[in-house]
This record gives structure tokens, C-alpha cells and sequence, in this order.
């Protein structure tokens, strides 16, 4: 009689173990609705987790792209896959609750507004998905190259015209990557523009001219097939400094308007033109 | 006398969007250099503010003028043709037509869009397949159902079109901000290439609908009237929907959206000078065109340097001041 009660104590000992090693064991069908997110995972070496990502992460190539959105997402889309992490950005259409629902663990990591919380997200992800080392490390890699190619600049503070669109939709200095050109100590010509705070003002074609930016970033060159050739060739744009000096950069869209890893090639792209001026 | 008028206020409209604007030019150097473009003499400006003046501030000007008489032209002629106060230059699907032609290119070749030919060329062709399905579905109730079933067809087109448009959007989430953009209007990114696309139109458009001024006023009696007056009631429909339509659809394909311009404009004429066809189309053409440009100066300045899209000034400014010219009118009434 007192052997038995032992064996199912013993028992219920090992269940409620098990059950607890289980839950603190790092989920390895990880489903990945943020683009950033997914270049992190891949990154810090949780890709082998990682069994579908949405449509729009197209990077690393080696990601399980799926036709999942993240901006219409579908609760069911995404329990077929039996995740036990979803990555969302934001939470589109409820489906955090939905998920929440069906006993699926959610992380939201929503846009960062600096490198400081880009770096946050990626410890994040790195204690959840059991990569805590790696994702330390890269941390500091970024860290490292971001420090080294700002200090190979000359501190100038030289004028920059970001470009999101062809009809000259811009990004601010509050905005993460007008963050980052705030690190070079550049001045940026949109942030006249934003009486709205919006951080994306449509700027006008004039004020561009009479800003006379000595640098342009083109991050419009995937969505809207811009190049440093046909700015160059914009009627009345031969003028501008930057194409003058011939410092128009373009940026894969993708790297531009992400906040993840490969941030560290955007700066350094950045670093380059200005080490030419 | 009232065409005067009319005249003056385009001519001030125009001299306010060439002179005013985010950058300051200097009046004198303003009016200066545009003759010295216009005649290929030496102008005053620097390298930097010819290039404004002349590369981006007086095509938007001119190519606001062309639309703005366009659509008002357009509106008005609707209004006569299908005996409908709502009528506007969208009525017949073009918009929808146009907006799904856009998306497509958006979608589906997004990298020839917004700054290639593609866009304005498929939202082109989107307008005139909408306007042409519009007309062969109500002419197939019979021409005994008369211009309602022209108007039912085209609503009934028009919601098909942005089905399929709103579809096309969603499975391309990215096309989003750049749709939007389209759809509100803008005047942001012309130059004259765009004015050079639409003015062949715009000039023909205007021509045949103010030759047709006069049937317009017969066919406001009635189909059936103006038929015993020996008037081929089809056959003006048909060349003044044409002629109105090909304008719209070229005016949306450089342009976008801009609503309002359509119904504002030919209806506050009426109450100010009456509704004879007669006057009210020449006046929506110099009316319309002034409107729009001093619409747009108040898109690039008043957020200045940043943007407003013109489609919102027209509707802000246009609706209140409609409002207003309804309440004085019946009041003198």
C-alpha cells in the first residue's frame, strides 16, 4: 500500500518534470511572420527551428518562404504549420489572440525606433529560441562593425535626402534609419518636413532642389526600380550636390526599411560614400 | 463678360502657382525667366532655381490646368448626357477601371511603376475597357431604359472593377502606400513629359465637347423631345461619352484620382451663371483648370516642404465652398 503511493508520487514527480522540461525546452517549430525576425533567427543559428516564414521574407534565401502575411494574417494558415513560437511584428487583425487561443506562444516584435531596441529583439529571440550565446555575440559583432565604420568617416556634417518612393516620400531623424544617419552626425532635409511627426513626410520636388542634399540614399530601388542612372537623370536633379559628387547610394529596399543583422551593411555602404567625399 | 471673368481667374491662378511655392524665387526673376524660356533667351535664375522653375514648378502648373479643365469639362458633360446632377467624370467606371489597371502594374511589374510608362498607359487602357463594358451592359437593357441604365451599369461596373482591384491589392500587401498614393491624386512628380501625354487629349476632348454645347442644352428637354427636334440622341451620347471619357481616363492616367473637380465645378457655375450648356462648358473648362492650380498651390504649400496630396485639398476646400454657394444662391432665390 505505501509502495504503491511512493510509485505514483514518483510518477507524478517525473510527469509534472517532464512537463516542465518540455515547456522550457526552446520551441522547434517556429514560424516567423516578421521579415526582420527571420533574417535574425537565421542569423543567430535558429534557422533549423524555423519551418515557414511569410511572404515578404525573402532573406536568407534559404528560409522557408510560405504565402503566410503577415499584414492579413490568417490564424488557421498558421496553425497548420503546428508552430510552438509565432514571430508576429504587430498584431494585425487579432491574430495574437487567435493564437493565444489555440495554446500557441506568441512573440511580438514590433518596428524599433533605435538600434538600442533592435539589439533587445535579438537577445530576445536568442533566450527563447535557445541561441542565447550566439545571439549575444552577434550583438557585438554589430556592435563592433557598426563603431568601426562611423569612426572611418570624417566628422562632416553633410546634408541627406533618404528616399523611400519616387514621389519623394522621406524618413526623419526619428525614425530607425534616420537614427542611423544621425550616428555620421548628418543633417537630414526631411526633418523640416515632418510638422505632422509621422517620420514619413512626403517631401515636395522643390524643396529637395533647394535642399541641394550633398548625399542621397535610394531605398526605392527593388519596389519602384530606381537607380543612381535614372536620378541622374530626373529633369532638373543634375544640379544636386549628391548627384554632382556623384554620392547617390542605392540600398536593396529590403536592408533599408528592415532592422535586423544586416543593418551592419547599410552603414557600412553609408561609411563608403562618405569616406569618397 | 462672365467668360472674361472666367478668363481672369484662370490667369491669376496660373501667375499664383508659377510664382508661389516652397522656394522662394523673387517674382520679378519668376516672370523674367519664364519668358526667357518661352522665347530661348538667357534667364536670370541660378543653375538650381531654373531647374525649379522650369523642370518641375511650371509643368505641375500647366499640367494642373489641363486636368482640372479637363475633369470639370468632362463632369459637366456627363451631367447633360445622362441628366444627372451626381454625375461626375467617374460615373462610368473609369476611376475603377484606372485604379486596377494601376494596381496591376504595381503588382505585377513593380519596378517599371510609378516612374515608368507602364502606369499611366494601363491605367489608361483600365479606364477605357471599365467605360466601354459600362456602355455595351446598359445598352443592352434597350435604349427605351434610357440614361439610367448607362448610369446602373456603370455603378455595377465600377464595383466589379475595385472587387478585383482590392483582391489584386491584398495578395500584394506591398503595392499598398503606393496605390494610396495613386489614388488620392498627385501632381507631385510632374514634368513635362506627363503634360505632353495628356495634352493631345485634353485639347481634342475639349474641342468636341464645346461643339457639342448646344445639342447638350436640346437633349436636357428630354431624349424623346429632343428626338422630335430632329436631334440623334444616341449618336450625341455616344461621341459626347467618348470624347469625355478618353479625356478622364488620360487626366487619371498622369494624374491619379482627384475628385470632387467633376461636380464642384460645373455646379457651382450653374448657380452662379445658369445652366445653359452654352456658357457652362467653356466656363468649366478655364474654371476648372483655375481651381485645380490653386488647389495644388495650396498641396505644395501649405505643409511646405512636405506634401499634401491634392485629391484632400480639392475635397476640403471644395465641398465647403460648394456648400456655401448653395445657401447664398437659394437665398437670392
Amino acid at each position: 500500500m505505501f509502495h504503491r503511493l511512493i510509485l505514483v508520487v514518483a510518477v507524478l514527480a517525473a510527469a509534472v518534470l517532464l512537463a516542465g522540461s518540455a515547456l522550457a525546452a526552446p520551441p522547434h517549430r517556429i514560424v516567423s511572420l516578421s521579415p526582420t525576425a527571420t533574417e535574425t533567427l537565421f542569423a543567430i543559428g535558429a534557422g533549423k527551428q524555423v519551418v515557414a516564414v511569410d511572404d515578404q521574407s525573402d532573406y536568407p534565401k534559404r528560409a522557408p518562404l510560405t504565402s503566410l502575411s503577415g499584414f492579413t494574417p490568417n490564424v488557421e494558415a498558421i496553425a497548420s504549420y503546428h508552430p510552438d513560437l509565432v514571430v508576429v511584428q504587430y498584431d494585425a487583425g487579432g491574430v495574437v489572440e487567435g493564437l493565444r487561443k489555440l495554446d500557441i506562444r506568441v512573440l511580438v516584435q514590433p518596428s524599433a525606433k533605435g538600434l538600442a531596441v533592435a539589439y533587445a529583439q535579438i537577445h530576445q529571440l536568442g533566450t527563447i529560441s535557445g541561441h542565447k550565446k550566439a545571439a549575444a555575440a552577434l550583438v557585438v559583432r554589430m556592435k563592433r562593425a557598426i563603431a568601426k565604420a562611423v569612426k572611418s568617416t570624417p566628422r562632416r556634417k553633410l546634408s541627406v535626402y533618404h528616399e523611400l518612393s519616387p514621389d519623394y516620400y522621406s524618413a526623419t531623424s526619428t525614425t530607425f534609419i534616420g537614427r542611423i544617419y544621425k550616428l555620421f552626425g548628418l543633417r537630414n532635409i526631411a526633418d523640416a518636413a515632418d510638422s505632422s511627426g509621422s517620420g514619413y513626410p512626403q517631401l515636395s520636388a522643390e524643396y529637395i532642389l533647394s535642399a541641394n542634399p550633398a548625399l542621397i540614399v535610394l531605398a526605392d530601388t527593388r519596389c519602384c526600380g530606381q537607380s543612381v542612372a535614372s536620378v541622374s537623370g530626373r529633369a532638373g536633379w543634375s544640379n544636386v550636390a549628391a548627384v554632382r559628387t556623384r554620392s547617390v547610394v542605392a540600398i536593396d529596399d529590403s536592408i533599408a526599411s528592415r532592422w535586423g543583422p544586416r543593418i551592419v551593411q547599410f552603414v557600412q555602404a553609408i561609411a563608403k560614400v562618405l569616406r569618397r567625399r | 463678360m462672365r467668360l472674361a471673368a472666367a478668363a481672369v481667374f484662370l490667369a491669376a491662378a496660373l501667375l499664383t502657382g508659377v510664382l508661389v511655392g516652397p522656394v522662394d524665387l523673387g517674382a520679378l526673376d519668376v516672370v523674367h525667366a519664364t519668358f526667357a524660356h518661352v522665347f530661348g533667351l538667357h534667364s536670370p535664375l541660378s543653375g538650381s532655381d531654373d531647374a525649379i522653375l522650369w523642370q518641375l514648378r511650371l509643368p505641375r502648373v500647366v499640367l494642373g490646368a489641363l486636368v482640372g479643365g479637363t475633369l470639370a469639362a468632362a463632369g459637366a458633360a456627363y451631367q447633360g448626357v445622362f441628366r444627372n446632377p451626381l454625375a461626375d467624370p467617374y460615373l462610368l467606371g473609369a476611376a475603377a477601371g484606372a485604379g486596377l489597371g494601376a494596381t496591376l502594374v504595381a503588382a505585377y511589374a513593380p519596378d517599371t511603376s510609378l516612374a515608368g510608362d507602364l502606369l499611366p498607359i494601363s491605367a489608361f487602357v483600365g479606364a477605357g475597357i471599365a467605360v466601354v463594358a459600362a456602355y455595351v451592359l446598359g445598352r443592352s437593357a434597350g435604349a427605351a431604359a434610357g440614361p439610367a441604365a448607362l448610369v446602373l451599369a456603370g455603378v455595377t461596373i465600377a464595383s466589379f472593377f475595385t472587387a478585383l482591384q482590392i483582391f489584386v491589392q491584398q495578395q500584394h500587401v506591398e503595392t499598398v502606400q503606393e496605390v494610396y498614393s495613386w489614388l488620392l491624386g498627385r501632381l507631385s512628380t510632374a514634368g513635362w513629359r506627363e503634360v505632353g501625354i495628356i495634352a493631345p487629349y485634353a485639347a481634342a476632348s475639349w474641342l468636341i465637347l464645346l461643339g457639342h454645347r448646344r445639342l447638350l442644352d436640346v437633349l436636357a428637354v428630354g431624349d424623346d423631345e429632343a428626338a422630335a427636334l430632329g436631334v440623334n440622341v444616341a449618336r450625341v451620347r455616344l461621341f459626347v461619352v467618348v470624347a469625355a471619357t478618353i479625356a478622364t481616363a488620360a487626366a487619371v492616367a498622369v494624374s491619379g484620382l482627384i475628385a470632387f473637380v467633376g461636380i464642384i465645378v460645373p455646379h457651382t457655375i450653374r448657380l452662379l451663371v445658369g445652366g445653359s450648356y452654352r456658357l457652362l462648358l467653356p466656363l468649366s473648362v478655364l474654371v476648372g483648370a483655375g481651381f485645380l492650380v490653386f488647389a495644388d498651390v495650396i498641396a505644395r504649400t501649405v505643409m511646405s516642404p512636405a506634401e499634401l496630396p491634392i485629391g484632400v485639398v480639392t475635397a476640403f476646400f471644395g465641398a465647403p465652398f460648394f456648400a456655401v454657394v448653395l445657401r447664398t444662391s437659394r437665398r437670392h432665390a
